[in-house]
C-alpha cells in the first residue's frame, strides 16, 4: 500500500523537527525532556502503526471498516471496551480524586462501574441482534429512518465532540508536562496519529490499539499497586493508617466527603453515569464487532471484570500517592504551596498517579506510565472519532442523504473524509479550549448520552407503543433539557459565566433531563394516531423476535 | 424475516419459555443491581457517617471501604451469573427452536 507508506513518511518528517524543537523548548521551560518516556512512546507508536498497516490490508468492506468484520472475540472486545472506558481522564482523574479526598474516589468508581451489569442484562444482546454498524441502526429499526437517524447522529456527534475536547485538552496538557512538548504540537500529534489509525485501519486497528493499551495500562497499574502494598508489607491497615497520619484531612479521607452532598445530586449523578454509559456511541459501537449475542454477553463480562479490577487498583494507587507523594517536596508545587498551603502537585491534582510511578519505580517506570497515559489518549480518541465518523457516513450520508441506496465504496470514502474532518476539528477545538475551563464537557457529554441517546434506544427495543413522532420529539426535548440545565447549572453559570447564583441548583441535570425525555416520549407516543404510528407499532413484534433470537441478524462475514 | 417465520417462532412453546425466563432473570438481576447501588448512594446522601464507621475497634479502615469493594466484586459476579445462564441454559433453548424451525445458524 504505497499510499499508506507515503503518508507515513510524511508524518515521520513532521514529527522529527517536532521532537527537536521540543528539546529546546523543554530546556527553556526547565521541563526536562523525558527520554525514556519518549523512547517507550515511539515504540508504542511504531507498533501501533504496524498494526494499522496490517489492519489496512484487511479492511476492504464497510463492515470491515465499521466493525472489524464482526470477527472480534468476546474476550478481545471486553478488553477493548475496558480500554475505551479506562481513559486517561479516569486513570489520572480518579487516582487524583482519591489523593485529594480519599473515599470519594471510590464512590465515583462504583458509579462508573454499575452501569455495566445493567447494559449486559438489558441492552447488549438486543443491540447485537438488531444493529449493523451504529446504535442508530437499532433505534431506527422499525421507526421512520430519516428523522430517527438525524436525531441519533446528532446525539452521537455531540457526545463525541464534547468527549474529544476533554481528551484533546487533557492530552495537550499531559504531554506538555510529561514529554516537554509544547501544547499545540502535542494536540496536533495526537490528531494526526488518530486520523492515521482510523482512516487506514478502521475498527480493526482501533480495536487492537485499544487492546494493547488496555494491557499496558492494567500491567502498569498492577505493578504500581503491588509496589505500594510492598511498602506496607502488604498490610492494608498499615497503608490506610499511614495515609490518615499524613493527609491534611486525617481520618475524614476514610469516609464520604463533599462529592455528593444531597439526595437529588446523588441520584442524578447515579443516573448520568449509569444511563450515560449506555448511550455512549463509541461504546455501543463495540457490540457490533463481535459475531453474535453470545460473544456480546461475554464482552461485558470481561469488560466489567477489567474495569472493576482497574478501579480497585486506582484506589490503592491514590492512597499510595497520599503516603509517598503528599509530603515529598520533589513532587509538590512549592510556590503554590507557599501561597495556598495544602499539598498541590506539580502539574495539578491529576498528576498523583504519575508522581507515584516515579516514587516507586524511578525514571524508567515514570517513562513507562507517561507513555501509557499518552497511548491511552490516542486509543480513546481513535474510538471516539470512528464512532463520530460512522454517524456521519452511515447514518447521515448513506441513510438520510442517499436514502439507504448508496454503494459501499462511496460510503467508506465519506467515512474517511469525515474522520479527517473530525480530526481537524478535534485539533482546532483542542487548541481553542486550552485555557478554558472544560470541567463541564464530560458531564455534558454524559448528560446528552443519558437524555437523548439512551431513552430512544432503550424504548425502541422495549416498548411496543413507541412511535417515530414520540421518539424524535421526546428525544429532542431530553437533549435540549440536558443542554439548557448544564448551562444554567453551577458549573457553567457560576464558575464559567461568573454569575453569583445558579438558576438551576444542581451540578448533574440527568435526573431531570432523563425524566423529561422518558415522559415526553411516552406522552407523545400514546397520543400519536398517525398512519406512521400504526406502522411503527405493528413492526415491533418482528423486531422483538429478532432481538431475542438473533434470527435474521448480521452474522460474521466469512473471514 | 418473513411473516410466516415470525408467527412460527412466536407460537413455538420453547420461544415463549425462553423469553419469559430470560426476561424475568434479566430484570431481576437489574433490580438487584439498582437496589444495591442506590442503597449505597442513599446511605451516602442521608447517613454519611455510617460508611465512615471503623471496621473494628482501633482500626482506621472504615466499613465503607470493604462495602465499596464488595459492590465492585458483586457487579462482576452478577455479570458472570447472567452470562453463565444465558450462554448455557437459554442458548440451548434457542438452538432447539432454530433446529425445530430449520433456521440456519449464523
Amino acid at each position: 500500500m504505497p499510499k499508506f507508506l507515503r503518508v507515513l513518511t510524511l508524518v515521520s518528517m513532521t514529527f522529527l523537527p517536532l521532537f527537536a524543537s521540543a528539546n529546546i523548548e523543554g530546556e527553556m521551560e526547565h521541563q526536562a525532556l523525558n527520554i525514556p518516556a519518549i523512547i517507550m512512546f515511539l515504540i508504542f507508536v511504531g507498533g501501533t502503526l504496524m498494526i494499522t498497516y496490517w489492519a489496512a490490508k484487511r479492511t476492504k468492506t464497510a463492515s470491515d471498516f465499521y466493525t472489524a468484520g464482526g470477527g472480534i472475540t468476546g474476550f478481545q472486545n471486553g478488553m477493548a471496551i475496558a480500554g475505551d472506558y479506562m481513559s486517561a481522564a479516569s486513570f489520572l482523574g480518579i487516582s487524583g480524586l482519591v489523593y485529594m479526598a480519599g473515599y470519594d474516589g471510590l464512590i465515583y468508581s462504583i458509579g462508573f462501574l454499575v452501569g455495566w451489569p445493567i447494559i449486559l442484562f438489558l441492552i447488549s444482546e438486543r443491540l447485537r441482534n438488531l444493529g449493523k454498524y451504529t446504535f442508530a441502526d437499532v433505534a431506527s429499526f422499525r421507526l421512520k429512518q430519516e428523522p430517527i437517524r438525524i436525531l441519533a447522529a446528532f446525539g452521537a456527534i455531540a457526545t463525541v465532540i464534547l468527549y474529544l475536547i476533554a481528551q484533546m485538552v487533557g492530552s495537550g496538557k499531559l504531554i506538555e508536562l510529561l514529554f516537554g512538548l509544547p501544547y499545540e504540537y502535542a494536540v496536533i500529534l495526537v490528531g494526526i496519529l488518530m486520523i492515521l489509525y482510523v482512516t487506514f485501519g478502521g475498527m480493526l486497528a482501533t480495536t487492537w490499539v485499544q487492546i494493547i493499551k488496555a494491557f499496558l495500562l492494567l500491567s502498569g497499574a498492577t505493578f504500581m499497586a503491588i509496589a505500594v502494598l510492598y511498602n506496607f508489607d502488604f498490610s492494608f491497615e498499615k497503608m490506610f493508617q499511614s495515609a490518615v497520619d499524613i493527609h491534611d484531612k486525617g481520618i475524614d479521607i476514610m469516609s464520604p466527603g463533599g462529592l455528593v452532598s444531597d439526595p437529588v445530586s446523588a441520584i442524578s449523578l447515579g443516573i448520568a453515569l449509569m444511563f450515560g454509559t449506555a448511550g455512549l456511541p463509541h461504546i455501543l459501537m463495540r457490540f457490533f464487532t463481535v459475531s453474535d449475542a453470545k460473544e456480546a454477553r461475554k464482552s461485558v463480562f470481561f469488560a466489567t471484570g477489567f474495569i472493576g479490577y482497574f478501579y480497585i487498583l486506582t484506589f490503592i494507587i491514590g492512597f499510595g500517592a497520599i503516603v509517598l507523594v503528599f509530603k515529598n517536596p520533589e513532587y509538590l508545587d512549592l510556590v503554590k504551596q507557599a501561597i495556598s498551603g495544602g499539598s498541590p502537585l506539580i502539574g495539578g491534582k491529576n498528576m498523583a498517579a504519575i508522581h507515584l510511578s516515579h516514587a516507586v519505580g524511578g525514571d524508567y517506570f515514570l517513562g513507562f506510565i507517561s507513555a501509557v497515559a499518552f497511548a491511552t489518549i490516542l486509543a480513546v480518541v481513535s474510538g471516539l472519532t470512528l464512532a463520530g465518523a460512522s454517524a456521519i457516513s452511515h447514518d447521515l450520508y448513506a441513510n438520510v442523504i442517499e436514502k439507504g441506496v448508496c454503494d459501499e465504496a462511496k460510503e467508506m470514502k465519506v467515512s474517511k473524509i469525515a474522520t479527517i474532518i473530525l480530526g481537524v476539528i478535534a485539533i482546532g477545538l483542542g487548541i481553542a479550549f486550552e485555557k478554558q475551563n472544560i470541567a463541564f464537557v464530560v458531564g455534558l457529554a454524559f448528560a446528552i448520552a443519558a437524555s437523548a441517546n439512551f431513552p430512544v434506544l432503550f424504548l425502541s427495543m422495549f416498548w411496543a407503543k413507541l412511535t417515530t413522532r414520540g421518539a424524535v420529539l421526546g428525544g429532542s426535548l431530553g437533549l435540549a433539557t440536558a443542554i439548557v440545565l448544564v448551562i444554567l447549572g453551577p458549573i457553567v453559570w457560576v464558575d464559567i459565566l461568573g454569575y453569583a447564583n445558579a438558576i438551576f441548583p444542581y451540578k448533574y441535570p440527568a435526573l431531570f433531563s432523563v425524566t423529561v425525555a422518558f415522559v415526553s416520549i411516552w406522552l407523545i407516543s400514546i397520543t400519536d394516531n398517525s398512519e406512521r404510528a400504526k406502522k411503527d407499532r405493528d413492526a415491533f413484534e418482528a423486531q422483538d423476535i429478532r432481538s431475542q433470537t438473533g434470527i435474521g441478524a448480521e452474522g460474521v462475514s466469512g473471514h | 424475516m418473513t411473516d410466516i417465520l415470525v408467527e412460527q417462532i412466536k407460537n413455538h412453546p420453547k420461544y415463549q419459555e425462553l423469553t419469559a425466563k430470560r426476561t424475568r432473570f434479566a430484570w431481576a438481576l437489574s433490580i438487584i443491581m439498582l437496589f444495591v447501588y442506590y442503597t449505597f448512594i442513599m446511605s451516602i446522601a442521608f447517613f454519611p457517617e455510617f460508611l465512615g464507621t471503623p471496621m473494628n475497634e482501633g482500626s482506621v479502615i472504615s466499613i465503607g471501604i470493604p462495602i465499596g469493594i464488595v459492590i465492585i466484586l458483586f457487579s462482576f459476579f452478577l455479570t458472570g451469573l447472567y452470562v453463565y445462564k444465558a450462554n448455557g441454559i437459554y442458548d440451548v433453548l434457542l438452538k432447539e427452536i432454530k433446529h425445530d424451525l430449520k433456521v440456519e445458524e449464523n
